[in-house]
C-alpha cells in the first residue's frame, strides 16, 4: 500500500523533508518505522529517542501498536507544545 | 463554537462581541509571548494543517459535554510571534461561572500537550530553539 508520511518540528528538521510517500506492508507504526530507520542517516537520527516520539494516523493521535493496514496518512512528531 | 487557526494577530474584543449569548457567566483567557531570559525576540510555532482544526473540535466538544458550556471558542496563531503579542485565546460560556472556569482550564491542559503545535524560541541573535514539553503540563492534563 501507498502512505504519506509526514514529519513535523525537530523530527522534520532530521528527515530532511517535511512529508514523503512510501510503499509498504507494515502492519503497525512501529513496524513502519523499522523500515523507515533504515531508509537513511537522517530517518534513523529523527526516531532515534522513542521517548520523545509521537505519532498519528489519519490525523487522530495514535501509539506504537497502532495498526495501519487502512491508513493513508501516517505523521511523526516530538512531544506537542502549544497553548 | 469555532476554532481557528491563522497567522494574523487576533482581536480579543472583536472575538468576544456577541460570544455566548444568554449565559451567566463567560471566561477567556489569552496566551502572550514573553521572554524571561531578556534575549528572545519571537516564537515560531509550526502545526499540522487539517489534524489542529479536527483536535481542537474534538476537545472543545468534550469540554462542552463535560462541564455543559453553551459556547466555546478558540483561536490560536501560528508562524512567527514577536514578544507582547497574543499567541492564543479561548472563551467559554456557561449557565455559571464555575462551569466556564473549569472548561477553560480543561481546554487549556488539552491544548497545551495534546493539540499539534510545536514551539520554537526565536533569539534576538537569530538562534532557534525548539521548546521541550513540560513534565508539568503532563501532569496538568492527568488530573482531569
Amino acid at each position: 500500500m501507498t502512505l504519506d508520511i509526514l514529519y513535523f518540528a525537530w523530527l522534520r528538521e532530521r528527515v530532511g523533508q517535511p512529508r514523503e510517500t512510501v510503499t509498504t506492508d507494515a502492519a503497525t507504526v512501529r513496524d513502519l518505522i523499522a523500515e523507515l530507520t533504515a531508509a537513511s542517516e537522517g530517518h534513523a537520527a529523527a526516531f532515534s529517542d522513542m521517548a520523545s516520539l509521537r505519532c498519528a494516523v489519519d490525523q487522530q493521535l495514535a501509539d506504537l501498536d497502532s495498526p495501519i493496514t487502512d491508513a493513508r496518512e501516517v505523521a511523526f512528531f516530538p512531544p506537542m507544545t502549544g497553548g | 463554537m469555532t476554532a481557528r487557526v491563522q497567522t494574523a494577530p487576533f482581536d480579543l474584543a472583536a472575538e468576544i462581541d456577541g460570544f455566548g449569548a444568554g449565559a451567566g457567566a463567560i471566561v477567556t483567557f489569552t496566551g502572550v509571548v514573553r521572554d524571561d531570559t531578556g534575549l528572545m525576540a519571537a516564537l515560531d510555532i509550526e502545526h499540522y494543517p487539517g489534524m489542529t482544526e479536527r483536535a481542537l473540535q474534538d476537545y472543545c466538544r468534550q469540554a462542552a459535554d463535560r462541564f455543559g458550556l453553551t459556547d466555546w471558542r478558540i483561536v490560536h496563531r501560528h508562524g512567527r510571534i514577536p514578544v507582547g503579542d497574543t499567541i492564543m485565546m479561548v472563551a467559554t460560556a456557561a449557565r455559571h461561572r464555575h462551569a466556564a472556569f473549569q472548561g477553560a482550564d480543561y481546554l487549556m491542559d488539552w491544548l497545551k500537550s495534546r493539540a499539534p503545535f510545536w514551539k520554537r524560541e526565536i533569539a534576538q541573535d537569530g538562534t532557534a530553539t525548539w521548546v521541550d514539553a513540560k513534565s508539568t503540563d503532563e501532569d496538568a492534563l492527568n488530573r482531569w
